[in-house]
């Protein structure tokens, strides 16, 4: 600890970082100081910055490398994690300047937080000490907690951001409380160390007891962070409240920052606690699985039913977990990808339905949309019928690459409870089918969407079908990240 | 001389004062940040007490990241609860609940 030497070379490794960073604070003097006549100025300094920080950190997809003194590791999981995340944070970007624009919330804010978030999220994925990853993981929270204020006449939005930051803030305490006691246990904040003393053979049973202990803390924090039930109250009332914008941001890039964290701590650092924290897990999901298809089935508001439906997806990314194999792993990761695809397109389309002063959020919105936008009708056809997990489309893959390893896990039963709960689920998704296919508007429906949104919804929605068409590639690279 | 238990045993009282401080309170929103703060306390003993008996400096100075932390996130608590004052009047646990389905 004492002998650490700063290593300037190690700086290389952590650039996608401290470019970022360093464009963040660029950013927001800039935007402190141009007038009004260059609003866009912000917003495309931002999306440049996620592009660069994208390429940055693909160039180093393949190294590898702890640096900081055992703080900070880069690999291959944390290198694609962090490019996907750009991606996926640039076309929620794009989607969101619609929505801005329509409720008179363009400002500069919204884009340096949004950014400050990003930044929390990488530091999540390469986190290789608990302090990192708390680190990491409040600058994810307060700058997502700030952001949902940012509709600050709204009452609901407020309250939302109310009911994220309080229940936010105590699952970062059990979190903490859980560190504390693994802490306390191995002596070491690293998570190379902790996995060091996890795996250790000569464990007596005090000290698996209080490994555990700490390691239940732990999993009601990652628990929180994903939505997954019973720690889910938070999820649909934020999802509701929340700017659609802002929702479409919460229920997709942090997504996998929550599976970094849990990657970090229960897979490479607690690996030799698996079958422990599996046995939660498995109530973790199939909880989920079970309420988010049930409960989903009495809302009216879309974006409460996406939330619902999330809290299901949520299940089956933890389903895969639960095997305990590097191909269960990848298949979780898979998941974590097709989910983010569909969910960016589900919240695409709700805001390309947005215009001034109208907030389309209600699924009475979407009657009579195939008569009026058959494209974007039909793209919603794919996610709904992709989230139904109908083939071809990339979430049938999802669900069969999850199921095939929780039955060779030997979980058959956890298996049959996700069919057909996955089979009740459907008759949500193709109610929205039937909504928007046969029944009749009762007002005109303009999509004002600008053609750069059209363009990316197009490409984003038609992933759904493209990937679902060639899973093996996509399903190979997750499973090598392992 | 003060065995780690004792310290391990206050802070699991004071953890638990906190958590059922949030369950059991329904009046004000501001008791439920003192509750955190409460949860945040514990884990601060936690860590200190764990440092200090195994001579490893890195609890402490997780103490005074947490610290910083707390105080960056009671900042945007109470900003957040000023909004909702001025949206609502009243910053009740009951008032603040209007989202439901």
């Amino acid at each position: 600890m004492m002998d650490y030497q700063f290593n300037t070379a190690d700086l290389f490794f952590a650039l996608p970082e401290l470019f970022m960073i360093a464009a963040i604070a660029l950013i927001l003097l800039l935007d402190l100081f141009v007038s009004e006549r260059f609003q866009n100025l912000t917003y495309y300094l931002t999306q440049s910055t996620l592009a660069i920080t994208g390429y940055f950190a693909f160039n180093l997809i393949g190294e590898s490398a702890v640096i900081f003194d055992g703080t900070y590791v880069l690999d291959t999981i944390g290198s694609y994690f962090k490019v996907f995340m750009m991606v996926f944070s640039i076309v929620a970007l794009v989607y969101s300047r619609h929505y801005l624009r329509a409720h008179n919330l363009l400002k500069g804010e919204y884009f340096i937080l949004s950014l400050l978030s990003v930044l929390g999220m990488m530091v999540m994925v390469s986190a290789h000490s608990m302090l990192t990853i708390y680190l990491g993981l409040e600058i994810m929270s307060l700058s997502l907690y700030t952001l949902i204020a940012i509709a600050r006449d709204r009452a609901v939005a407020v309250e939302a951001a109310l009911k994220y930051f309080v229940l936010g803030a105590i699952a970062s305490g059990l979190l903490l409380y859980g560190m504390s006691m693994i802490y306390g246990i191995t002596g070491s904040l690293d998570i190379g160390q902790i996995a060091a003393f996890a795996t250790g053979a000569n464990l007596n049973s005090e000290q698996v007891l209080i490994l555990n202990f700490g390691l239940v803390f732990l999993v009601i924090g990652i628990a929180f962070k994903f939505g997954a039930v019973p720690f889910h109250m938070w999820v649909p009332d934020v999802y509701q409240g929340a700017p659609t914008s802002v929702t479409m941001f919460l229920s997709t890039v942090p997504k996998f920052a929550a599976t970094a964290m849990l990657v970090r701590l229960l897979i490479d650092g607690l690996g030799g606690l698996q079958a422990y924290w599996a046995d939660l897990f498995i109530i973790l999901a199939i909880l989920s699985i079970g309420l988010g298809s049930l409960v989903a089935l009495m809302q009216t508001n879309i974006k409460r039913l996406l939330a619902y439906s999330t809290i299901s997806h949520i299940g089956f990314i933890l389903l895969g977990f639960i095997t305990g194999v590097v191909e269960g792993y990848g298949a979780a990761t898979f998941y974590v990808l097709a989910y983010v695809l569909m969910s960016l397109t589900a919240f695409g389309i709700i805001i390309a339905l947005n215009k001034q002063g109208f907030e389309a959020d209600q699924i009475v919105d979407f009657r009579g949309l195939s008569k009026h936008s058959p494209w974007f009708a039909l793209l919603m056809l794919f996610v709904m019928l992709s989230m139904a997990g109908v083939p071809p489309f990339i979430g049938f893959y999802s669900k069969l690459f999850i199921l095939q390893q929780v039955v060779s896990a030997g979980y058959i039963y956890l298996a049959v409870a996700a069919v057909v709960f996955a089979v009740i689920s459907a008759y949500y998704y193709l109610q929205i089918i039937k909504t928007m296919y046969f029944d009749d508007a009762e007002k005109e429906i303009t999509v004002t969407a600008p053609l750069d949104m059209r363009i990316i919804l197009s490409i984003n929605g038609a992933l759904i079908l493209v990937l679902g068409l060639m899973p093996s590639y996509w399903m190979e690279l997750a499973i090598s990240l392992f | 001389m003060i065995a780690l238990s004792d310290y391990l045993i206050l802070s699991a009282i004071v953890f638990c004062i906190g958590l059922a401080g949030i369950f059991i309170n329904r009046t004000n929103i501001i008791m439920l940040l003192m509750c955190v703060e409460l949860i945040l306390a514990a884990v601060n003993t936690n860590f200190i007490a764990f440092s200090y008996y195994s001579s490893d400096v890195a609890g402490q100075i997780f103490v005074f990241f947490i610290l910083t932390v707390a105080a960056a996130e009671v900042a945007i608590g109470l900003a957040i609860l000023t909004l909702m004052y001025r949206n609502r009047g009243s910053i009740d646990v009951d008032v603040t609940n209007s989202l439901k389905g």
